[in-house]
């Protein structure tokens, strides 16, 4: 089901540097007439080169309301929704503000906006929770069994709470919810991404979590596909394949340092209280239980396959060399001389016996 | 006739043959027992080539092992969905439990041909012997006996994925969490699933009950085969119940820790880490027939077949137990 583009488009979050690329993107598109930028905050100077085709609009999402009524929005893409506390932006209070209040206060908007005819909202598989006896791979309708311990996947829960209520209301605009696994690549600046840049990585003792990413620039193309086509529905979004914990800190040459989980807790909330680091109990939980989700409804609707997780990872590592001390090449190098050097004192060892024997021979 | 009973047949019990005790034993077994058999097929051709120049062989070991080390430490392997890991199953953990199976449980296997030689199959199997060694041991047995080399994916209690290095191990090994979307998942990829629907009831039971099947729980492995329509194959499993003879279970201590039940054995918890050693039983796995569910995918979610095919592979395994124990008068016979 494809119907016309939408003319005018509403891209919230954009002082972020995915709400930044997505609503470049969208104003790059010809079929788009109007792409406008909304968010209380002033957009870095780095991310106002990619926004110069936006117009923007420093409002909260209070301010949503006048704002999707005089511009005629069609379409909100709501990409206003942050995974970490940021310090410099009021950290956790403000997180939950922006997150759980301002997706309620963007929907309320929305739900009141007569043009509406498309939402989409930036989720997270986070949505599934962690626990013991979840199933190894999620599938889009399954439930999460315990509430998760996470501010941001707690976070998640209350969002696509909002969604569902909104679609009740509006039962005539189609929702795209888009779950996306952690994203990665040479651009992405994350929590887990800064982890991995790091030359030593904490990890939990005793466990090896199974992960899977995204490239984003394959998010942004689902982005752009869900605002320009027809895809109502709730989507996960993330590479297929799986890289382990461990095979992952590996393959980006680094050295996995695993701490007992209530050691890796306090440390990391010291850390968080001194202000250096971010890493919650979102990312403790995703390092004990790890998080695959099938692609295969994305696939199908979309017609569009992200590039799966090894090779976003290996993206993610070509730009991030230096920091890698175990690299590929250094692990070939070392095979290669210890190989040399067992075969020279093997060599070496029957050269004396043999020595020795025809000398055995001589005195005989 | 109700449809889980529409080809439902216990197995004729096949003449006893003695295969060990003190009797004498015949002097060509009737049984497609494999003690001499080598372990791999390419060992033969290694060994040709050890006697015609015993330097090279070793210098190509040297060379395998160091780049499986290498690979391992830069990541360069393939984990699948669930977490296993089939570089590191073949390498590690097969020749660690093939010592076990061969060597301390002589194990034989009986009935291989009943196994799917690609496709989905359901193993289920009778649980025992206090530590989950069947499962193991059923796992060497499918990976060495079946054409492929077949890896059995096995289901596992959620306690098992609790516990740390634990969980990972299993998850390496194949294992993932007893629930129907992962047992679909597996069987509709076309892998062989293992399951032991006695859980903690099977392992946990006392030495007095042994080798009496416990019940099925609600027979949920019934309807995740049907749902894919995958054939179950019932397997049995003798000697896994003499390795921890479990004698008394101390329910306090067991609440204690968290535990589904803390186990005393003649030798556990008396002689501390030795009392860990299993006992040499004499292990005989047989697979039975496979019972095919390909037409009955629409009656997945009809509690009264599930509940019949459940009591039919129950009926099949324990009469197959009954079958193999008379095939094996002593228990630590050779």
């Amino acid at each position: 089901m494809v119907t016309s583009p939408p003319r005018v488009v509403v891209v919230t979050g954009v002082s972020r540097p995915l709400g930044a690329r997505v609503a470049a993107r969208l104003a790059a598109d010809p079929r788009i007439e109007r792409v406008v930028g909304l968010d209380p905050h002033e957009p870095p100077p780095a991310l106002q080169a990619d926004l110069a085709e936006v117009e923007l609009i420093r409002a909260d999402a209070r301010a949503a309301v006048g704002a999707f009524i005089d511009l005629g929005a069609e379409a909100v893409v709501h990409m206003a929704v942050s995974s970490a506390p940021d310090a410099q932006r009021g950290g956790r209070q403000a997180m939950k503000e922006q997150n759980v209040i301002g997706t309620m206060q963007l929907l309320a908007a929305a739900q009141a906006a007569p043009g509406l005819r498309k939402l989409v909202v930036r989720s997270s598989t986070a949505a599934y929770g962690a626990s013991f006896r979840d199933p190894a791979v999620f599938t889009e309708d399954t439930e999460p069994r315990a509430v998760p311990r996470g501010s941001f996947a707690r976070d998640i829960l209350d969002i696509e709470g909002y969604v569902r209520g909104f679609r009740r209301r509006r039962p005539d605009v189609p929702a795209t919810v888009l779950r996306f696994a952690p994203f990665i690549g040479s651009a992405a600046h994350t929590t887990l991404t800064r982890l991995f840049a790091q030359p030593f990585v904490p990890t939990v003792f005793g466990r090896d979590a199974r992960l899977q990413f995204v490239h984003v620039d394959d998010a942004l193309e689902v982005l752009h596909r869900s605002v320009i086509e027809d895809h109502p529905g709730t989507f996960n979004v993330a590479g297929a394949g799986v890289l382990a914990l461990s095979q992952a800190v590996r393959r980006a040459g680094r050295i996995a340092v695993p701490l007992p989980e209530g050691t890796l807790s306090t440390v990391l909330a010291l850390a968080r209280n001194v202000g250096i680091g971010e890493i919650g109990l979102d990312q403790i939980d995703l390092f004990v239980h790890g998080r695959v989700v099938d692609t295969g409804k994305l696939v199908r609707e979309f017609g569009f396959t992200p590039r799966d997780t090894a090779t976003a990872f290996d993206d993610f590592i070509a730009a991030h060399a230096n920091g890698s001390s175990l690299t590929a090449g250094r692990l070939e190098a070392a095979e290669r001389a210890i190989l040399d050097g067992i075969r020279r004192t093997r060599a070496a060892i029957s050269e004396k016996d043999r020595e020795k024997a025809s000398a055995g021979g001589d005195a005989s | 006739m109700l449809p889980g009973h529409a080809d439902f047949q216990l197995p004729k019990p096949a003449a006893p043959v003695k295969v060990n005790g003190r009797r004498p034993i015949p002097e060509v077994p009737q049984m497609s027992g494999h003690p001499e058999e080598p372990a791999t097929a390419t060992e033969p051709d290694q060994d040709v080539v050890e006697a015609k120049d015993p330097v090279d062989i070793w210098d190509q070991r040297v060379a395998g092992g160091l780049a499986f080390l290498r690979r391992r430490l830069a990541g360069a392997y393939e984990v699948d969905d669930f977490g296993f890991d089939p570089e590191l199953t073949d390498a590690v953990f097969q020749p660690l439990l093939r010592l076990l199976y061969h060597d301390w449980f002589r194990t034989e296997v009986f009935g291989v041909e009943h196994l799917p030689a690609d496709g989905g199959g359901l193993v289920v199997g009778n649980h025992s012997g206090t530590v989950a060694l069947d499962a193991l041991m059923l796992s060497v047995a499918i990976h060495d006996r079946t054409p492929g080399a077949r890896h059995l994916r096995l289901l596992g209690a959620d306690l098992v994925f609790r516990v740390p290095f634990l969980s990972e191990l299993a998850r390496k090994s194949g294992a993932t969490v007893a629930c129907n979307p992962d047992a679909e998942r597996l069987m509709s990829d076309g892998q062989l699933v293992g399951v032991f629907p006695e859980g903690f009831k099977g392992i946990g039971k006392r030495f007095a009950d042994r080798y009496k099947l416990q019940r099925f729980g609600r027979g949920g492995f019934v309807s995740a085969a049907l749902r894919t329509g995958t054939p179950i194959v019932p397997v049995a499993i003798v000697g896994a119940e003499e390795t921890y003879p479990l004698l008394a279970d101390l329910k306090p201590l067991a609440r204690l820790l968290g535990l589904p039940y803390f186990p005393i054995t003649p030798t556990f918890p008396w002689l501390g880490p030795l009392g860990m050693v299993p006992l040499p039983s004499k292990w005989l796995i047989q697979f039975c027939p496979p019972i095919p569910t390909a037409h009955l995918t629409e009656h997945a979610d009809d509690p009264m077949v599930v509940y019949n095919l459940a009591d039919q592979v129950r009926e099949t395994i324990q009469a197959t137990l009954l079958e193999l124990l008379e095939k094996r008068p002593d228990p630590f016979g050779i």
